[in-house]
């Protein structure tokens, strides 16, 4: 039994970012995880996900390199490879956490935890063994959330032939053939992924369009880049009961007008996760949960019960890393009672590592239109764009949206190589409130990829140079 | 601490000001509140004052020089400070004071802004003609809605104006504004007043056949659709309340003008659907006439106003008129005195201009042209010829707010008023 100032309940982005603002602003801190510091993101998530991708990449750098003249010969590819060392560092970022936690003094309370009364944590051990520690100012519930299967449709995870992400991560082989079940982030980019390791892909998609909450544009632009290089993608398709047998999954598929049954090695499910509020002791300490399942959080993020808060994923969409850090970090100064900005939720990028990237800021044109806002768009595409050239990579291109009036920097889009790195200039700006005109005035040092930020910019005021 | 000495918005519609007069010389000890300078603006010569104590270390600008509103015109400092860094390069140049001055950020964004609340009372402390931090986006809003920049406490990290502070101003709340002034609205130009009902007046939002008609119209003509109604008034019994009013001596002596002005006062009280002022989303109906009085001087036109007009006697609009044009025209005016009318006048009957028609002085949504007052031979009663006097007026209607028949009947009352003049005793 152990007295803290400050519990948090799970050490992924929000939890451990929240933990390390709370001790730099003097708190005693203690953090409850039963796994591995970091989370879903840095274990079974953001982080592994990207090293894989980086080794397609270079997988379809290699395969370019004839017409750069570096010609590379009995290239193999192999995924038990790729996924090691996307093991490998996920294990050394995991490291990283723990090596902050030293540093700020926090404790790690290795075990499950769960609440009990006046801001009271029992913690239970691998070993069994249980104990109670007790917050003075406050509990903070960043559990985080999990895979979920549909199981509605026979999909039920059976971790050797329909798999959730969690198992994509660490399988020794690419199979020869597998459904990718959701083009949100996770889909397309494990479609990236396998493709690139040869693996015949398809990609089903129950909504219109691939990668549905992007922009239109967007989704059109990375649905031909995907054809181009060979993944099928079925948007629109409604899916029959599967049946998985020793011979593959089989999964009946109505789109465009057409019935098929297609039969796959291994199908991932990439559709949905779910906030884990369960086991946690939420109902017994009073804390209510909303509707769809995530717990009710007021603009201070503290839940139905004071002193108690919740942050990241478990306490509402969108289910982003980036977010819940920034969640923990405010909330940790809320807890301490200084001066705090509240977190920003019109301007959280959206960031999918696919090949080409796609990232965006702010509303899509869709939405400016449901809005019935007066909106001006600014487009440019890398094709002419002279450091996209260079590089060989022209796809995609920068989309800006702004205010007709007032220039206001309604919503960004980009797709293309590095877009989630260019997005953070339209971050930045929409965060101190430059309009397109402030864009345009910073000179952007040549050739860059983010020249095309400042062509799409011009472009929305009808002075576009380049194009 | 040194205090920058800006050239100041004296009045609400001045963008630069001509320094007349230097009051201090340099060395010299100054209070705050303390007359610097002797500005002249585009209304009146007006005195700048100081909003610190010290010593005026430095005067940027020389006597003559122009110097646009919120530039850099001097330095108040304690004996020993150095200024260097205040004064920089920018020693007594004519005009590159304007150049150096820190006030104004932004390239683009609302420059005037800055200086604002323009309330010459050194008291105001909401008008600090430091540098304003706000984003470039609250800066473009604050421009286009006519929001005081100056007036504002920003929600932003530290203290930044962010669009939210704008939007907030805009819907009237205003949370952390410091009012800018207290008194009436300024209303030259159409700068955004609150939009709450006072006791002086009432606002009505626009119906759809007020918003059809203001849109068509002003697309038919300018963007104040302005007609016109003439009426001939009869002055045989004014001509005849004004002899005897004279005979009882002086104190009743009373102009034409100064009946035309109280008749019109009376008959906007029973008009306010004329006494009111146009801003764009809504009509504000006035229950009270501040009567503007154009008057011509050497330098142009302006308008000094008669306030709560209606609630005064004959010979206080007399009095009260003459003093107004003679301060008028020794450019005496303060901005308070021709700010905020609801209403305007304008005569050109001394001059022998039978009519003519005036241009509306916008927000307000009328303006009565006085013409000459002559004999004319008319039809008598009889059949036969009489010799009468006339005055011709002629009243320019903006018909987003009065219709015609709306303006006819003002006229109508008017008339009644003018040519029965002893019903401005009931």
């Amino acid at each position: 039994m152990a007295q803290f100032d400050v519990i948090y309940l799970g050490g992924g982005p929000a939890g451990y970012v929240g933990a390390l603002r709370s001790a730099q602003l003097g708190h005693n801190v203690a953090v409850v995880e039963r796994e591995g510091l970091g989370g879903t993101c840095v274990l079974w998530g953001c982080i592994p996900a990207k090293a894989l991708l980086e080794a397609a990449s270079i997988a379809q750098k290699v395969a370019k390199g004839k017409e750069f003249g570096v010609t590379a010969e009995k290239v193999t590819l192999d995924y038990g490879v790729a996924m090691k060392r996307s093991r490998a560092v996920s294990a050394q970022n995991s490291k990283g956490v723990e090596f902050l936690f030293k540093k700020n003094k926090i404790t790690w309370l290795k075990g499950t935890g769960v609440l009990g009364p006046n801001k009271s944590v029992k913690v239970t051990g691998a070993d069994g063994k249980a104990e109670t520690h007790t917050a003075g100012k406050a509990v903070v519930i960043a559990t985080g959330s999990r895979v979920k299967g549909l199981p509605q449709i026979g999909l039920e995870l059976n971790k050797t032939t329909i798999l959730s992400s969690d198992e994509a991560l660490v399988l020794e082989k690419a199979p020869a053939t597998m459904a990718v079940i959701g083009a949100g982030a996770v889909g397309c980019e494990f479609a990236d992924v396998f493709h690139a390791f040869g693996t015949k892909v398809t990609l089903l998609e129950v909504m219109p369009r691939i990668l549905p909450l992007e922009d239109e544009d967007c989704s059109a632009e990375l649905a031909k880049a995907f054809k181009k290089r060979g993944i099928t993608v079925v948007t629109g398709a409604k899916l029959g009961t599967v049946k998985a047998g020793k011979g593959g999954v089989t999964i009946p598929v109505e789109a465009n007008g057409e019935k098929q049954e297609m039969t796959f090695d291994q199908v991932l499910v990439a559709a949905g996760r779910a906030p884990n509020i369960e086991n946690i002791g939420l109902k017994e300490a009073g804390i209510q949960t909303t509707e769809r399942g995530f717990i009710k959080v007021n603009d201070r993020l503290e839940t139905t019960v004071k002193g108690v808060y919740a942050i990241g994923d478990v306490a509402g969409p969108p289910m982003l890393a980036h977010k819940g850090q920034r969640e923990g970090h405010v909330v940790a100064e809320i807890i301490a009672g200084v001066h705090h900005h509240p977190v920003n939720y019109g301007n959280i990028p959206n960031a999918t590592y696919c090949h080409p990237e796609v990232a965006s800021i702010g509303l899509t044109e869709a939405q400016c239109k449901e809005k019935g806002l007066k909106y001006k768009v600014g487009k440019f595409p890398f094709s002419a764009n002279g450091r996209a050239r260079t590089s060989g990579e022209t796809e995609g291109f920068v989309k800006v949206i702004k205010d007709e009036k007032f220039g206001e920097i309604l919503g960004a889009h980009i797709i293309g190589a590095h877009a989630t790195e260019l997005i953070h200039e339209f971050a930045v700006a929409r965060e101190n409130e430059f309009t397109v005109e402030e864009i345009d005035l910073a000179i952007h040092a040549h050739p860059t990829l983010s020249e095309a930020i400042a062509e799409a910019v011009l472009d929305s005021m009808g002075k576009m140079l380049h194009a | 601490m040194a205090t920058k000495v800006f050239m100041e918005a004296l009045s609400p519609t001045m963008e630069e000001g001509r320094l007349v007069k230097w009051l201090k010389n340099e060395g010299d000890a100054v209070k705050s509140g303390d007359l610097l300078a002797e500005v002249e603006t585009d209304k009146a010569v007006m005195e700048l004052s100081a909003r610190g104590d010290g010593i005026l270390r430095k005067r940027m600008i020389e006597e003559g020089t122009t110097a646009a509103v919120g530039s850099l015109v001097g330095i108040i400092a304690s004996a020993d400070e150095d200024i260097a860094s205040l004064v920089g390069g920018a020693t007594a140049a004519p005009t590159s004071a304007a150049l150096t001055a820190p006030v104004v950020a932004a390239p683009a964004a609302a420059a005037p802004a800055v200086a604002a609340p323009a309330a010459p009372a050194p008291a105001a402390p909401s008008a600090p003609a430091g540098r304003v931090i706000a984003s470039p986006l609250a800066r473009r809003l604050a421009g286009d809605q006519g929001v005081d920049l100056g007036g504002l406490q920003g929600s932003g990290p530290g203290g930044r104006i962010v669009k939210r502070d704008i939007e907030a101003a805009m819907a009237g709340g205003a949370p952390k504004a410091q009012a800018p002034s207290t008194g009436r609205v300024a209303s030259a130009g159409s700068r955004l007043p609150s939009p709450v009902s006072g006791e002086e007046y009432h606002d009505e939002p626009l119906t759809q056949i007020r918003k059809t008609i203001a849109r068509r119209l002003a697309e038919s003509i300018g963007p104040i659709p302005t007609f016109y109604l003439t009426a001939e008034f009869d002055l045989a019994r004014a001509a005849e309340m004004r002899a005897a009013a004279a005979e009882l001596g002086d104190a009743y002596k009373f102009s034409f003008n100064d009946l035309i002005l109280k008749a019109t006062a009376t008959a906007l009280s029973q008009h306010p659907e004329v006494n009111a002022h146009w801003l764009g989303d809504r009509i504000r109906y006035f229950n009270t006439v501040h009567l503007g009085m154009a008057v011509a001087t050497d330098d142009g036109l302006i308008v000094p106003v008669i306030f709560n007009a209606e609630q005064k006697r004959m010979s206080e609009i007399s009095a009260e008129s003459k003093a107004l044009a003679k301060k008028a025209r020794e450019r005496k005016l303060k901005p308070e005195e021709f700010t905020g009318s609801t209403f305007s006048v304008s005569n050109l009957g001394m001059m022998q201009i039978e009519q003519f028609t005036a241009i509306i002085n916008p927000p307000e949504a009328g303006i009565l042209a006085i013409g000459a007052i002559e004999d004319r031979v008319v039809v008598a009663p009889d059949g036969g010829f009489a010799i009468r006097k006339k005055l011709r007026v002629t009243m320019s209607c903006d018909h987003r707010v009065i219709d015609g028949a709306v303006g006819a009947k003002f006229l109508q009352t008017l008339r009644r008023l003018i040519e029965n003049p002893l019903l401005l005793v009931f």
